[in-house]
């Protein structure tokens, strides 16, 4: 492993040469979607040229190396995550893919009338609409942990709103729209005192921080590879073992049964019984090829790097006149959310990308955050390991082009 | 920096300022419009006289081109029939959406807005207040069919 250099990492990744709207590309959104090396496209390339064929399915030599590839990914992701045995490995289409099915399978067929499902204000909607489906196909109810100004989590009220009636906690890791790091190990500590069972949502997590299923002792922790410089359409759910055991399939189809026949069905063993169907298997090949790229960089040093990065970032627009920032809380990581006064965000937006700055700006699949703050939308600049203070100059040379015109 | 200024012309920062016809019409037909991915959201109010827009206004919180396309909207509309309102819905769409930026309909202070077609990301923002008003004048003359 090498130390982490920046410019090594950048030429990684061939996209960042780009030029749009002849300026050099600027990427600030990884939050929604992450850029992806040389390594990833290549692994997917290769799969295509010299493996392609249907796994777990076929005697011939392809199908084998096809096969091969998509569960050495399972091993790479069990290992990603520090995951006791690759049982606990369900391969989704990424991490909405997996909290469905969370919330179909196990909410579906645990829940009761009148039990809890406790989320939190920063939920994504993803996060937020299984459960909300679940609630209304079982009768149980939706508690949310309200934040406060700064973006945080109360844990006063977290602490308050547990009980023996709450039976599913799902929390976010990171907010995708604040960039709020939430201490979840403690939650998930505090959830099973009251037995609930907790999801943690790591779509945001997973880019930056170094994550230990075993050590955060979650029952559920779902991922997406787009998020973290693999391919979209694939991710990963890690379910405790007993768990998805006992979980009826969420899909029907090819590959989760052992033996079909009109009058009984038997399903396969996990995690096969949750992967019903042909899977992406390009992508799954290519979210390997993503952790093998993470594995390969110390990701303490990129850490610490993005948050040098995010903190220049948060001190250089704190200084433009009439800018505030949406989230402040004290551990963040990856997300700078703000609004410029006199300026709606999408116009912001608009603006920046034709200076070759690319953000997201709108709700972010966050409405009740946004809500909260009682704005519409926010302007949200998002690193990847990619990023330099190069770029968040030119972010903020941009938002003064913004408020030439409007201010 | 050309077409950027051609989508932000000063007549539409002026109306994104200072917005007209920013205002609620009491016992008017009012019609939600909502944009569940940048957020815009406006309520738009439609008085109908004798088959005529006597009186059209707007309420609500979006970027500066959802804005300005309201309030040159609700100038536009006023003495309109329905239909004609209807036929002005239809000018402005292929304006901001035609492919070529050859000569549309004349549409006078709206041909501002033509400069959306070069975002495509923003055509949505143009043509909010439009898509209320056509489910606003639907909704209305619907009843005034079942009146008659």
């Amino acid at each position: 492993m090498q130390a982490f250099n920046v410019d090594q990492v950048r030429a990684d990744f061939p996209i960042l040469t780009e030029r749009v709207h002849t300026k050099p590309l600027v990427y600030l959104d990884s939050a929604n979607t992450s850029q992806k090396p040389e390594a990833v496209l290549k692994a997917m390339d290769d799969y295509y040229r010299h493996a392609n064929a249907n796994i777990h399915r076929a005697t011939h030599l392809l199908s084998e190396r096809a096969t091969a590839l998509y569960e050495g990914s399972r091993a790479k992701a069990a290992a990603f995550l520090n995951a006791p045995d690759l049982r606990t490995i369900v391969l989704t289409k990424g991490t909405t893919d997996g909290i469905n099915l969370v919330a179909q399978s196990y909410g579906r067929s645990t829940l009761k009338p009148g039990d809890e499902i406790l989320l939190t204000w920063l939920e994504h909607h993803a996060n937020i609409v299984p459960w909300q489906l679940v609630a209304e196909q079982t009768g149980a109810v939706i508690k949310v942990v309200p934040i406060n100004e700064a973006g945080e989590l109360d844990l006063d009220q977290y602490a308050a709103l547990l009980s023996s009636r709450t039976k599913i906690v799902a929390i976010g890791h990171v907010s995708n729209a604040l960039g709020t790091i939430n201490p979840v190990k403690v939650m998930i500590a505090q959830a099973h005192a009251t037995d609930a069972v907790v999801l943690i949502d790591g779509a945001q997590a997973t880019p930056h921080l170094v994550v230990d299923v075993q050590a955060l002792d979650c029952d559920f922790y779902v991922l997406s590879s787009h998020k973290m410089y693999g391919p979209t359409g694939t991710g990963v759910l890690y379910g405790r073992a007993s768990l998805l055991e006992a979980m009826p399939p969420y899909q029907g189809g090819g590959d989760m049964i052992a033996s079909v026949t009109f009058e009984k069905t038997l399903y396969n063993q996990v995690p096969y019984k949750f992967e019903a169907g042909t899977p992406n298997m390009a992508g799954v090949v290519g979210l390997g090829a993503a952790i093998d790229y993470l594995a390969g960089i110390d990701r303490d040093a990129a850490l610490a790097h993005e948050d040098a990065v995010l903190d220049y970032a948060t001190a250089q627009v704190r200084q433009i006149p009439g800018a505030r920032i949406v989230g402040e809380a004290k551990h963040k990581t990856g997300v700078l959310s703000f609004v410029l006064d006199g300026v709606h965000p999408h116009d912001a937006g608009t603006i920046l990308d034709q200076q070759g700055v690319a953000v997201r700006t709108g709700q972010h699949c966050a409405q009740p955050v946004m809500d909260r703050f009682g704005i519409p939308a926010t302007i949200r600049a998002s690193l990847g390991i990619y990023n330099t203070r190069e770029d968040i100059d030119a972010l903020v040379l941009g938002l003064h082009k913004v408020r030439e015109l409007f201010v | 920096m050309s077409e950027l200024t051609d989508l932000y012309q000063e007549v539409i920062l002026d109306h994104n300022r200072r917005p007209h016809n920013f205002r609620v019409i009491e016992g008017a037909t009012s019609q939600e419009g909502y944009n569940p991915l940048c957020g815009d959201r406006l309520t738009l109010y439609v008085a109908m006289d004798g088959g005529v827009i006597r009186d059209v206004a707007f309420q609500g919180s979006g970027c500066a081109i959802s804005k300005a396309s309201a309030s040159l909207m609700t100038d536009a509309l006023k003495g309109k029939t329905a239909d004609e309102a209807r036929a002005l819905f239809d000018q402005f769409h292929a304006m901001i959406t035609s492919d070529h930026a050859g000569p549309t309909a004349d549409l006078g202070k709206l041909s501002v807005l033509a400069g959306v077609r070069e975002f495509p990301t923003r055509i949505k923002c143009a043509s909010l207040a439009w898509h209320t008003m056509k489910a606003a004048v639907a909704h209305h003359s619907d009843a005034t069919v079942s009146t008659e």
